[in-house]
């Protein structure tokens, strides 16, 4: 009987990237999610069935389209979360929400996603706390997917000098960021240096003299980024190589989570497409 | 006008104040919620009340920091936001959070986050003052307000480009928020507006005399640099302690005290009082609104006080002839 009892109590413990360790006695069966790419991990481990809110952002996968939508990274609806009666809340560990879930004694786990080693740790910490056997599985799949997009490119296609703008203002993809680590996994050459870190906000100028001959942004921001002064005779603009994102593919280039072999594969088939069209 | 008329009238502004913290439990997430007694009572005491009462003490030591720099540099147009002590305020927040580790708020961090707060709110009016070169031109004084708010914000945004990970923590804070408000929150705000208000019903006198002219209050033989030096004090202390809790909440300092001048009838002390209940109503009614116009989404309240203030200040500007002398 006592045995009996000893396995059915059984905790789970995980410690999150705060340290903090989160107790859990069995796989919890009403998660939040306050951050899309957390979202979509929850979900490639199969268990996007036990969410039951996520914040504004999360659209993917479209299944989640009808659960309650919880507010953004700085205005979460503390009151709407509370009523959903989560028994596991997975955050950005930077959220001001945490310390407020954590009075109201919601189990809280945060995460810090900046680089691909990260969301590695990330899905297996999720495996470990949902009870998921799937993370080995689903990271295998983001690597073959890696690999495939690199064969994609063939010898004058690698190397080549890219710039990635993540927004007009303007920042740049570094080479610390997993956007940087992708390009870096396709054999690109990154023009941003490693020592300005993950994503910096640059000097356009500095863009211009690094002359690079590919240019990845958002479908959005491109008529005004031909406009900037000397930004012509960039050899990528003046050969028109640039890769434009649409929303949906913005969205799976930009979030760190399962979907990043797929973002290579749409980084590597815009090079394949744009440098044969210019050749 | 009669004593008993003006009891009267303290009575029905309690009133409205306990009607407005009750709708406050009764407006929820998802909009008007009139279930009362099916609410969770988590969420009815650990999420409503305290943000209602939260908002309710945030809104009354804005007021009375407004009556206070109304009165003490005699100029209308003087409240909190504009004489930068709130954007000072926001910048000792700003530091204080870049010190401490985020996420962690314990009641050690909250007191240093209001400390940091007030500490920073004293150096903006202070600066405001030093580069006016006083308060006797109000022109100057509100001008130079301004600026060290633009030079404070920029502060700001240079944390978060620093600190990159701080950016929701302090973003919440520049729109006004108030929906994390906690019972610790609470206790912090309503010790502060006790002190700030016997402080201010003690000082009144000098608020009384000054409002006579400064060769008149001076004929009184008040000390009256250090005690006016006092009363930035306690104005540092009142929007320090809002700010610390709920953010930058623009224009409730400055509407509160015109809304109640006809009633106070230019008494100090009843100008003082009043206008730190129609502080607190002010901002809880607006939290209200801004609970519920978008419901189930809800926008920062501090959009919500700078569109109602900022409107009422216009009206205020086109109805009188607001003096200000140059």
């Amino acid at each position: 009987m006592c045995g009996f009892l000893g396995i059915s109590i059984a905790a789970v413990e995980v410690i999150d990237d705060r340290g903090k360790t989160i107790s859990l006695a069995s796989p919890p069966q009403r998660l939040i999610s306050l951050l899309p790419s957390l979202t979509e991990s929850i979900c490639a481990l199969g268990k996007c069935n036990h969410l039951v809110g996520v914040d504004r952002f999360s659209n993917w996968p479209l299944s989640l389209q009808n659960l309650p939508k919880l507010g953004g990274m700085s205005d979460s609806n503390l009151e709407a979360i509370v009523q959903l009666k989560p028994d596991l809340v997975m955050v950005d560990k930077s959220s001001p929400i945490i310390s407020r879930l954590e009075d109201l004694r919601i189990p809280v786990m945060a995460f810090e996603i900046k680089t691909m080693a990260d969301e590695e740790r990330t899905l297996k910490k999720l495996d470990l706390a949902l009870g998921s056997k799937e993370a080995g599985r689903v990271w295998n799949q983001i690597q073959a997917e890696i690999t495939r997009a690199n064969k994609q490119l063939d010898g004058s296609q690698k190397n080549m000098r890219v710039y990635f703008e993540v927004n007009a203002a303007p920042y740049a993809a570094g080479r610390s960021s997993f956007i940087g680590e992708l390009l870096t996994r396709l054999e690109l050459n990154n023009i941003i240096p490693e020592s300005l870190g993950p994503f910096p906000k640059i000097n356009p100028e500095f863009v211009v003299q690094a002359k690079p001959q590919i240019i990845m942004l958002s479908e959005t921001g491109v008529t005004d980024m031909k406009k900037r002064p000397g930004w012509a005779d960039i050899p990528a603009v003046r050969e028109n190589r640039i890769c434009t994102f649409k929303k949906e593919q913005s969205d799976v280039i930009v979030r760190p989570g399962p979907r990043m072999g797929e973002a290579a594969l749409i980084l590597s088939q815009c090079i394949a497409e744009k440098s044969l069209s210019s050749k | 006008m009669p004593k008993h008329q003006l009891y009267l009238k303290l009575l029905a502004l309690f009133a409205v104040s306990l009607i407005l913290i009750a709708l406050g439990c009764v407006f929820g997430s998802t909009g008007i919620d009139w279930r009362f007694t099916e609410v969770d009572r988590t969420i009815l005491y650990e999420i409503r009340l305290p943000r209602s009462i939260g908002a309710y003490l945030a809104g009354a030591l804005l007021g009375l920091a407004g009556a206070i720099a109304q009165g003490l540099f005699r100029n209308p147009l003087a409240d909190p936001y504009l004489l930068g002590s709130a954007s000072g305020a926001l910048l000792g927040v700003g530091i204080i959070l870049c010190l401490s580790s985020v996420g962690e708020y314990s009641l050690v961090t909250l007191i240093g986050i209001n400390g940091g707060a007030f500490a920073g709110a004293l150096l903006g009016v202070l600066a405001a003052l030093l580069l006016a070169g006083g308060y006797k031109s109000s022109l100057r004084l509100l001008l130079s307000g301004v600026v060290i708010g633009v030079i404070f914000s920029a502060a700001n945004s240079l944390l978060t480009f620093v600190r990159p990970d701080l950016y929701q923590s302090l973003q919440s804070f520049m729109l006004g928020n108030t929906s994390l408000i906690t019972w610790n929150a609470n206790l912090m705000m309503g010790l502060a507006l006790i002190i700030s208000i016997l402080l201010t019903l003690l000082l009144s006198p000098v608020l009384s005399a000054l409002s006579l002219g400064e060769n008149t209050a001076r004929t009184l033989g008040l000390p009256l640099d250090q005690l006016r030096l006092l009363l930035i004090a306690v104005l540092a202390l009142a929007t320090g302690f809002a700010v610390a809790q709920t953010g930058l909440i623009a224009f409730v300092g400055l509407a509160a005290p015109h809304l109640v001048r006809h009633i106070s009838g230019g008494r100090q002390r009843v100008q003082l009082i009043l206008s730190s209940i129609a502080g607190g109503i002010l901002l809880l009614g607006s939290d209200l609104l801004a609970k519920s116009i978008f419901a189930p989404l809800e926008i920062p309240v501090g959009i919500v006080t700078a569109v109602l203030g900022g409107g009422y200040l216009l009206l205020l500007l086109r109805r009188e002839q607001i003096g200000i002398r140059k």
